[in-house]
């Protein structure tokens, strides 16, 4: 019974991350851009979220799809104005630029929202335990279930089915020859980034209640982003999401039954797959 | 002729020169060294402001002397502090410094107020050891055992047989955990479960399954202050309030600064602690009013630390006549007594520590907001770190 409901809890967390860090794997994997500043925009959508219910009084769910488009849209603006001088850069350049770039969103949201954490209003019915069949489940854990699991079918939909989907995998594989072929490679890029920056503005509305909101967001779960994104390596969105699951059962089990050591399981994981595959689980076994 | 001439310029430049050190000593310096950004500015803000607050209620004259706080950020960090107390005796001549917003910060500057003769006067930082570190630290906050000792004892005799604990792994949690343990134990209590979460935990749904599958009677947590709010909807979102499990620790976890966004999770949490912004004294309700009045949030324990700071200093300066000097400030602080927004509080003698009533407080909701009411007092508490020896 207990086993049931760490696996619960741990696909529930895994899932989280995963729509958190499935931003990170497309700019990483796909783009070659290294963004640490992601976790920036998922801080933006949960602050975003939080206004609209705490200030505005909207229902959560209608905040939720606003989350994405603030994120999203914050995204488009600074891809377009910063970002895209950098994909052409050195890996270090991209780095330094973004970590500034997170020291900057961590200080501005300081200084407009406060340093103390931020909480956003639930509706009543998605506070609690409904039991599943004798297992006692969180009703807000199983809504993440479900939120992010269709959003992965959906993003693995629009990846392998769709003419968009197969743009962006033509602009990855060879920008060269897909722009001779009419694709419009900087544009292909500017919309991905700024839907995987609306994903991670998602994932931080959705995540305030389990991650906690403030504004060191960005900071603290940035070598969890990365985590996530070296174990499954970043050639598609499978890998990513198997190693969130992972990751995200690992890492609950490991402080369930050995709390002592319960920190370390998920850096210890890391490591051995590392080992394993270099690439990550799924990662390119030929470098390019 | 000539003998008239020096004796009336060696006159002139003795007038002068005590005319200048009169003039310099018409202000007395308080450096004021807290966080006022980083995770901790919180701590910094509730301090500065009731600090302002205070002045401008009795003025910024004392004994004749013009008190002129300097307030300086030290985010938190113990060489910001080290660095700014240092700058502020030696280039800004400060008569004071206070604030500390954790331990390391108030330790790194203890060093140099032993050496400059200056009182180091604690507002926030909680652990034991503090005051022992320099003659010339005194402390208007609390300490972590105070609290601490109390509510295991209050457990103890209040019907809770089996606890589990949940504490971050850090200094203060730890002495929380060790003093809880001490007296829970000794009053015949048993922990049953001890767990302890790192201080940068994104989840405790593990750690809390695993609190409830021990069935305690209650469960005793200490996390810093921020994280207080997300352990109380998840304890209630696992159902643990359901199963009967109470919330005890220290007051830190609910502190008023942020009880009223937790939500009615936090509902019958009991904890020890100093101040409850609903502390039913005249004094507290007008210092309350006020406090909302000018920057329209409650004020926490935080606040009334630096509020009690200052006011120690003003009646230090009223008792010395105005003298400014190190020794003489800590001499009349030692065994000053006071009643305070939090309940009759003074210093003891000896430890130069804070004395002051302990309040068992449970978690209600009074017109709309969440508040703690205070239902039990322990009176005069000393430092329980300290009387051990």
């Amino acid at each position: 019974m207990t086993l049931l409901t760490i696996l619960f809890d741990g696909v529930a967390y895994g899932m989280l991350l995963f729509v958190l860090a499935c931003g990170l794997a497309v700019t990483l994997g796909l783009m070659n851009f290294v963004n640490l500043a992601h976790g920036a925009f998922a801080m933006a959508g949960g602050y975003a979220c939080a206004i609209l219910v705490n200030r505005a009084g909207l229902p959560f769910f209608a905040a939720l799809p606003i989350a994405f488009v603030v994120s999203a849209a914050i995204g488009a603006v600074l891809e377009r104005s910063l970002y895209r001088h950098l994909y052409t850069r050195s890996h270090l350049d991209q780095v330094l630029f973004t970590i500034g770039l997170v020291f900057m969103s961590v200080t501005a949201m300081d200084y407009f929202m406060g340093s103390a954490q931020t909480f956003i209003h639930l509706p009543d019915y998605l506070q609690g335990q409904i039991n599943l069949f004798g297992l006692g489940v969180g009703r807000y854990r199983l809504m993440i279930i479900v939120i992010c699991g269709l959003l992965t079918i959906a993003l693995q939909m629009i990846l392998s089915k769709t003419r968009f989907g197969s743009r962006l995998r033509a602009a990855v594989d060879d920008p060269r020859a897909a722009s001779g072929l009419g694709i419009n490679v900087p544009q292909v890029f500017a919309l991905t980034f700024a839907f995987g920056c609306g994903l991670a503005g998602m994932g931080g509305a959705l995540g305030a209640e389990i991650l906690g909101l403030d504004p060191y967001f960005p900071l603290k779960f940035m070598i969890y982003f990365l985590i996530v994104v070296t174990v499954g390596g970043s050639s598609s969105i499978t890998g990513p999401f198997l190693a969130s699951l992972l990751l995200g059962i690992g890492d609950v089990a490991g402080k369930y039954y050995v709390p002592k050591l319960g920190a370390f399981v998920i850096y210890t994981m890391m490591i051995v797959i590392l080992i394993w595959r270099p690439n990550g689980l799924f990662g390119r076994t030929a470098a390019r | 002729m000539l003998r008239n001439f020096i004796s009336a310029t060696v006159a002139a430049v003795g007038v002068l020169s005590i005319g200048g050190l009169a003039q310099a000593q018409e202000t007395v310096k308080i450096g004021l060294i807290v966080p006022m950004t980083g995770g901790q500015a919180s701590t910094g803000q509730q301090i500065n402001n009731a600090i302002k607050l205070y002045q401008q209620k009795n003025g910024d004259t004392v004994a004749g002397k013009k008190v002129e706080i300097i307030l300086k950020d030290d985010a938190a960090l113990p060489d910001n502090t080290k660095r700014l107390a240092q700058e502020l005796i030696v280039n800004e001549k400060v008569n004071i410094i206070a604030g500390f917003g954790v331990t390391p910060a108030a330790l790194a500057a203890a060093p140099l107020a032993t050496q400059a003769k200056v009182p180091e006067i604690v507002m926030a930082a909680g652990t034991s050891i503090i005051t022992e570190r320099s003659p010339y630290i005194v402390r208007t906050s609390f300490t972590l055992a105070q609290s601490s000792t109390i509510i295991g004892d209050w457990a103890a005799k209040n019907g809770i047989k089996k606890v589990a604990t949940l504490t971050s792994d850090y200094a203060p949690g730890n002495d929380a955990l060790q003093f809880f343990k001490e007296h829970f134990t000794a009053g015949g209590g048993e922990i049953v479960e001890e767990v302890k979460v790192p201080l940068a935990n994104p989840d405790f749904a593990p750690f809390l399954q695993r609190m409830k599958d021990s069935k305690p009677d209650a469960v005793f947590v200490f996390v810093p202050a921020g994280q207080g709010g997300n352990f109380m909807k998840q304890y209630a979102e696992r159902g643990l309030d359901k199963s009967g499990i109470k919330v005890i620790g220290p007051g830190d976890v609910m502190d008023d600064d942020l009880l009223n966004n937790m939500g009615d999770a936090a509902l019958g949490a009991v904890t020890a602690h100093l101040y409850s912004a609903a502390h039913p004294s005249a004094m507290n309700k007008e210092f309350v009013a006020a406090y909302k009045k000018a920057y329209n949030t409650r004020p926490g324990f935080m606040a009334v630390g630096g509020w009690d700071g200052i006011h120690l200093v003003y009646e230090a300066l009223k008792k010395t006549g105005g003298k400014a000097d190190g020794d003489s400030l800590i001499a009349a602080m030692k065994g000053m007594k006071w009643e305070s927004p939090r309940g009759p509080i003074s210093i003891d003698p000896e430890t130069r520590d804070i004395v002051q009533n302990i309040y068992i407080r449970k978690v209600e909701k009074v017109d709309g907001e969440l508040y703690n009411i205070e239902f039990a007092t322990f009176e005069a508490v000393k430092d329980p770190g300290k009387t051990k020896k």
